[in-house]
C-alpha cells in the first residue's frame, strides 16, 4: 500500500480559495448570474410565445429556402414535431435556450479570439493547446469548476457549455484566415491595404465558410454539453434522460434520447443550410 | 518645374532570400562572398536603372532571375535589403508604415500574373477596390469604376463575378483595377503570361492604344522578347538577379550585351523571318 505518511491533499486549500473567491467575487458573480439568467429567460420567452405549429412550418421552409430539398425539408419538420409528440416539447425549448445563449456567448467571444490568433502567431501557440485541452477533457469536468462559482442551476449550465463549445469556433476562424491565398493578400497590400481594411475587405469575407463551419461545430458541441449539464440543473430534454437512466426507464430513455437527436439533427442542417446559403455569391456554384 | 525627366530611379539594389538579420549590411564583394558561402539566395543583385516619365520600361528574363522580385521592391512588398528608389524624388525605401501606405494607394498600381481579383466581389467592386481604400466615397467611386470598365470593354459585365469570366476578360478587370487609380507609375507583373497568344496579343495591342490615350509610366514584367520588343520604350534584361543589359529594344536585338542575351535574340530573330516569310506567303 501506498504509505500514508506520503499523501498530501490540496483540496482544503482549493476549498479555502473558492470559499474566499465566493465571498471577495460575490457581487460580480451575482451580476453575471443576473445577467445570463435573464437573457436565458428572454430566449426561452420567445421561443414558447412562438407556436408550436410555426416553429414546425419555420424549419422546413428555412431548410426549403437554403436547399431546395423537399423530402428533407418535411423530415426536419416532423422531426421537430416528435419532440411535442413524445411530450418534451417545452423541456426541448429549454434545453435550446440554454445552447443558444451559450453558442452566442461562444460566437461572441470565439472570433474575435479567432482573428487575434490569425494574426499573431504568439497567441496561436499560447492557445492552440489550450484549446486542445479543452476540447479533449471529459466533458463534466468542466462542471466543477462552474458549480464551485455558481451552484446549481442554468446559468453554471450555460458557462460549461460556453465553455466546452468554445474551441471550433476559434479554430476554424483562425484556420479560415491562415487559408486565405498570399496573392490576395498582396493585393491588398499593393492597392493600400491598412491592418484594418485587409481584415475587413479581404481575409473575413474569403474566410465566411470556415467560420460558419465553426459556428455549426460549436452549435452541435454545445447541444451535447447541455445534455450532460443537466447533471447540474440544466433541465430540458437531458433532465428526462438522466431521470430515465436513474430509473431503469428504457422506453422513457428511448423518447427523451430521440428527441435529443432529433434536435441535434436539426440544429446541424439547419446551420450548414444557411451557411451554405449564406456563402459568397462569387463563390456559390449557381 | 522642378520635375526631373525620370520618376523612378533605382540605385544599387539588393534583396537576399534565406538569410536574416542583413541590416547594415553594405554589400562589399566580401559581404557577397560571406552571403554565397552561407547558401543565401541573391535575388536581386546590385540592380541600378531609371524609368523616364510617360515610358514603358520592359525588365525582361527568365524565371527565377529576380525580374518579379525587382517589381515587388518597388512597391516594398517585399523589403529591399540594401539601397535606393527614388520615386518623384522620395526615397521609397525611407518611407514609415503610413507613408508607405499612403503612397501604394496614390502614386502606384500594380497589375498581377493570377489576376489578383477578389472572388467575393463583383467586377464593379473589383475595379473600384483602391479607390474603396482610399476612402472614396461609393456614388464616386463606382462612377470611376463604370467609366474604366467601359475603356477596357467590359460594359455590361459589371455585376458578374470574377469566376464568370474568361482570363482574358479578368486580366481586363484587372488592368481597369489599375487603371482606376490613376497612379503615376503602373507597375504589371506578368500581366499576360497566363493567356493564350491570341488573346495575348489582342491585350498588346490593347495597351498599346490605352497607352497613346493615357501616357502613363509603366513598368512591365515579362519573359517574353516578343512582347518587349512591342511595348517597350526601354528595357532592361535581367539573369540570376543581374541587369545584363539595359537600352531600347532596338538596341537590344541590334547590339546583344553577351551570349546570353544573344539566346534570346536569336530566337526572336527567327521568329520575325518565319511571320515575315509566312506573310509573303500570304500576299503572293
Amino acid at each position: 500500500m501506498f504509505p500514508e505518511s506520503m499523501e498530501y491533499h490540496i483540496s482544503s486549500h482549493i476549498d479555502a480559495f473558492i470559499a474566499w473567491l465566493n465571498v471577495a467575487g460575490e457581487a460580480q458573480f451575482a451580476a453575471i448570474s443576473k445577467g445570463l439568467l435573464s437573457m436565458i429567460l428572454t430566449v426561452y420567452n420567445l421561443l414558447v410565445f412562438i407556436p408550436w405549429w410555426i416553429w414546425i412550418v419555420l424549419v422546413a421552409l428555412i431548410y426549403w429556402y437554403c436547399r431546395r430539398k423537399l423530402v428533407s425539408s418535411i423530415i426536419l419538420a416532423l422531426l421537430l414535431m416528435s419532440a411535442g409528440i413524445f411530450g418534451y416539447w417545452s423541456a426541448a425549448m429549454e434545453t435550446l435556450a440554454v445552447v443558444i445563449v451559450a453558442v452566442l456567448l461562444a460566437v461572441l467571444l470565439g472570433i474575435p479570439l479567432g482573428i487575434l490568433m490569425s494574426q499573431k502567431d504568439k497567441v496561436e501557440v499560447v492557445l492552440t493547446p489550450l484549446l486542445d485541452a479543452m476540447q479533449t477533457l471529459p466533458s463534466f469536468v468542466y462542471l466543477i469548476p462552474v458549480l464551485m462559482l455558481f451552484g446549481l442551476g442554468k446559468v453554471p449550465a450555460v458557462l460549461a457549455t460556453f465553455i466546452y463549445a468554445l474551441p471550433p469556433v476559434v479554430r476554424l476562424t483562425n484556420l479560415g484566415i491562415r487559408q486565405v491565398s498570399d496573392n490576395l493578400v498582396e493585393v491588398g497590400e499593393a492597392f493600400g491595404a491598412n491592418r484594418w481594411q485587409l481584415m475587413k475587405e479581404i481575409l473575413l469575407p474569403l474566410s465566411v465558410p470556415s467560420i460558419l463551419a465553426g459556428i455549426n461545430q460549436t452549435t452541435m458541441m454545445a447541444l451535447a454539453m447541455v445534455i450532460v449539464c443537466s447533471m447540474i440543473g440544466a433541465g430540458g430534454v437531458g433532465y428526462d434522460v438522466l431521470i430515465a437512466i436513474n430509473r431503469l426507464e428504457v422506453g422513457k430513455g428511448f423518447e427523451a434520447g430521440f428527441v435529443v437527436v432529433a434536435l441535434a439533427i436539426i440544429i446541424d442542417r439547419l446551420t450548414q443550410g444557411i451557411a451554405q446559403r449564406w456563402q459568397n455569391p462569387g463563390m456559390a456554384k449557381e | 518645374m522642378d520635375e526631373s525627366k525620370h520618376l523612378v530611379e533605382v540605385k544599387n539594389l539588393w534583396k537576399v532570400f534565406g538569410i536574416d538579420n542583413l541590416t547594415g549590411c553594405s554589400f562589399t564583394s566580401e559581404d557577397v562572398r560571406m552571403i554565397e558561402e552561407k547558401k543565401g539566395i541573391i535575388a536581386v543583385r546590385d540592380v541600378s536603372f531609371r524609368i523616364k516619365r510617360g515610358e514603358v520600361f520592359v525588365v525582361m528574363g527568365l524565371s527565377g532571375s529576380g525580374k518579379s522580385t525587382l517589381a515587388r521592391c518597388l512597391l516594398r512588398l517585399i523589403e529591399p535589403n540594401h539601397g535606393e528608389i527614388m520615386f518623384d524624388g522620395l526615397d521609397i525605401t525611407k518611407m514609415k508604415k503610413q507613408e508607405l501606405i499612403e503612397f501604394r494607394r496614390h502614386k502606384v498600381a500594380m497589375v498581377f500574373q493570377h489576376y489578383g481579383l477578389l472572388p467575393h466581389r463583383t467586377v464593379l467592386e473589383n475595379v473600384a477596390f483602391g479607390l474603396k481604400l482610399r476612402g472614396v466615397k461609393k456614388n464616386k467611386r463606382e462612377a470611376i469604376a463604370r467609366e474604366v470598365i467601359a475603356r477596357v470593354g467590359l460594359t455590361g459585365w459589371e455585376s458578374r463575378y470574377p469566376h464568370n469570366l474568361s482570363g482574358g476578360m479578368q486580366q481586363r478587370v484587372g488592368i481597369a483595377r489599375a487603371l482606376a487609380q490613376d497612379a503615376d507609375l503602373l507597375i504589371m507583373d506578368e500581366p499576360y503570361s497566363g493567356l493564350d497568344p491570341l488573346i495575348r496579343r489582342e491585350m498588346q495591342d490593347e495597351l498599346i492604344r490605352l497607352q497613346k490615350e493615357f501616357k502613363k509610366t509603366v513598368l512591365f514584367v515579362t519573359h517574353d522578347l516578343n512582347e518587349a520588343v512591342r511595348l517597350g520604350d526601354c528595357m532592361a534584361v535581367m539573369r540570376a538577379g543581374k541587369i545584363v543589359q539595359i537600352g531600347s529594344p532596338e538596341d537590344v536585338i541590334a547590339r546583344p550585351a553577351n551570349e546570353y542575351v544573344q539566346r534570346f535574340v536569336g530566337d526572336h530573330n527567327r521568329m520575325q523571318e518565319l511571320s515575315a516569310g509566312a506573310s509573303k506567303i500570304a500576299s503572293a
